[in-house]
């Protein structure tokens, strides 16, 4: 297993994390976490692309079966950067999250984000995912589309992709709906983002045999980016300014703009054989286990 | 409990070990008949489950198959705890119950004289869940077919992620699938067999990734839950929803194979491969 060394950390300042007062110098539990990551206010896919990229051209599609609003993407730049972006949005009221299914893809979202960054391949430019999701859609329809296949392709396709991927979790990492657009060379999360094989409610109901007990699962479940940064999971943590992000969208772009230029930077540098081998090798050392 | 009524539930355990119900239609079938007839209804074609040695010496040409990464084993890297105790607990008692370290056996061997490397899951291993350990075998295999270009064939039976190692089971599905994108890129083959169940974030990698996938008769594969599906849209789902039959009809499989055919129809599919 590679060692947590050569991980930027850039949150350090644990004291200074609070939530509407309440819990004025104490570290947060995972399931205030988990809260903040879900506030009403926090921003979104949208609030980022307006605030961090410049010139974004928005492209449409699946070439199959349809427009999935819950998947966003196209060309953008960022800090004189030129880079194919794609992300989740949940929208920003009423009308948006039902008009973009509060970020819940389907199997056309996920085939969409693909065909994105098949293009991004061909047009040689660096893709940045910003992920922002509950889960895939659990429906019918998205059943028999192939919820499943779709996300299995999207792993594997950017497992193998030849330019730099950057995924960046903003709010909900929501499991396999999160990972579909969520493999790349360097994962980055903001503080007070999540990211979950399930959500804690879904697991306090099976484990727990009762959701009431999320706050339980949330904890168990290492889903905060500080747990994730030290299982290796990821490898950076943009810290979110005073009580979260929502209390200050300047700053926190300011961070984004920041830590997406840094990596963008750095992976561009590297030959693309030299970064496929190393996705590779991030990869191969995911997990724990005895024995060998 | 008295006396007599302890005698007689010992008696009807016993009667019931003798005969295996069919989950599916319901008859009894002798146990003798039900293990000939490879865990598989005489009556309704129901596939029972069976263990991963069971499917390997199904396979595989008698004494041809090696094991391989048998070593490897979960830990309980979070140190988790629920209502009914912790992960580490959770892993021996499973390990004790079925006689495996994981939820999958890996190794190579011979299938009608064609060499091909195999990841078998065991549903009996914590539901097949998807751990840490279950993707690095799942990972190592695909590796040695790699170097060694030939065939990569997994069996999956698995009830999806293994909550209790939380985000390191689900970055497992990006571990095995950038196994087999190495396999894509080197044009070997991976044949998905897809038995009953193939569930959640199994499915979503590698399961369906499949050069071919193929599945057995009645086999249940999805994403999401029946019932938290029921839940969003509200209504009760058609029967044959999520089945391998479903699933042949959307597209998402080559064939349905019944158990004692699956031996034939693998090597004749592999003979086409002509690298
Ligand atoms: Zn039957």
């Amino acid at each position: 297993m590679a060692v947590a060394s050569s991980l930027k950390v850039l949150t350090s300042d644990k004291s200074k994390h609070k939530l509407n007062g309440s819990t004025k110098g104490k570290q947060l539990s995972a399931w205030e976490i988990v809260k903040i990551s879900r506030h009403p206010q926090r921003p979104v896919f949208q609030d980022y692309l307006h605030s961090v990229f410049t010139d974004f051209v928005e492209l449409h599609g699946d070439r199959y079966y349809g427009d999935d609003k819950a998947i966003v993407g196209g060309f953008a730049t960022i800090g004189g950067i030129k880079v194919m972006i794609i992300g989740h949005n949940k929208g920003k009221n009423t009308e948006q999250h039902v008009e973009r299914n509060f970020g819940m893809a389907k199997p056309e979202g996920y085939r969409k984000a693909l065909r994105l960054m098949k293009l991004a391949q061909r047009f040689n430019l660096p893709v940045v995912t910003i992920i922002d999701t509950p889960g895939a859609f659990p429906g019918l329809e998205a059943e028999e589309r192939g919820q499943a296949e779709s996300i299995a392709k999207n792993i594997t396709e950017m497992a193998a992709l030849e330019v730099p991927v950057i995924s960046l979790v903003i709010g909900e990492g929501g499991s396999g709906g999160a990972l579909g657009i969520g493999v790349g060379d360097k994962i980055i999360m903001l503080s007070n983002a999540i990211y979950s094989v399930i959500s804690p409610e879904g697991c306090a109901s099976i484990l727990w045999r009762d959701a009431k007990f999320a706050p339980d699962a949330a904890q168990a479940l290492n889903l905060t980016a500080e747990r994730l940064l030290h299982h290796e999971v990821i490898d950076e943590i943009i810290k979110e300014p005073g009580e979260g992000a929502h209390t200050d969208y300047e700053k926190i772009a300011d961070a984004v703009k920041k830590s997406l230029v840094k990596n963008l930077k750095t992976l561009s540098a590297i030959p693309v054989d030299i970064l496929l081998d190393k996705r590779f090798q991030k990869y191969s050392a995911m997990g724990k286990f005895a024995g060998f | 409990m008295a006396w007599y009524s302890k005698a007689i539930t010992e008696k009807k355990q016993q009667i019931k070990s003798l005969w295996v119900r069919c989950k599916k239609c319901q008859s009894h079938i002798w146990q003798e008949e039900w293990h000939n007839n490879l865990n598989v209804c005489p009556h309704c074609n129901y596939h029972g489950s069976i263990t991963a040695y069971e499917r390997i010496n199904l396979i595989f040409d008698e004494g041809t198959f090696n094991e391989l990464f048998a070593s490897i084993s979960p830990v309980d890297s979070l140190g988790f705890n629920d209502l009914k105790g912790s992960y580490k607990d959770k892993i021996e008692a499973n390990k004790k119950k079925s006689g495996i370290s994981e939820a999958v056996i890996t190794g190579e061997g011979k299938i009608n004289g064609i060499r091909a490397v195999a990841a078998v899951m065991d549903f009996r291993f914590l539901g097949g869940s998807l751990g840490s350990g279950t993707g690095e075998k799942i990972l190592q295999a695909a590796n040695f077919a790699f170097e060694q270009e030939i065939p990569y064939i997994v069996f999956s039976a698995s009830g999806g992620a293994r909550m209790q190692e939380g985000v390191l089971s689900l970055m497992q599905m990006a571990k095995t699938c950038a196994g087999v994108a190495r396999l894509n890129k080197k044009d070997i083959p991976f044949i998905s067999v897809l038995t009953n169940p193939t569930t959640g974030g199994v499915t979503a990698s590698y399961a369906m990734m499949g050069d071919l996938n193929i599945s057995e008769p009645g086999a249940v594969i999805g994403f999401a839950g029946r019932r938290v599906i029921e839940q969003t849209i509200g209504e009760k789902l058609p029967d044959d929803f999520q089945t391998a039959e479903y699933l042949l009809e959307h597209g998402f499989i080559d064939s349905i194979v019944t158990r004692k055919d699956m031996k034939k129809y693998l090597s004749q599919v592999l003979s086409y491969y002509n690298r």
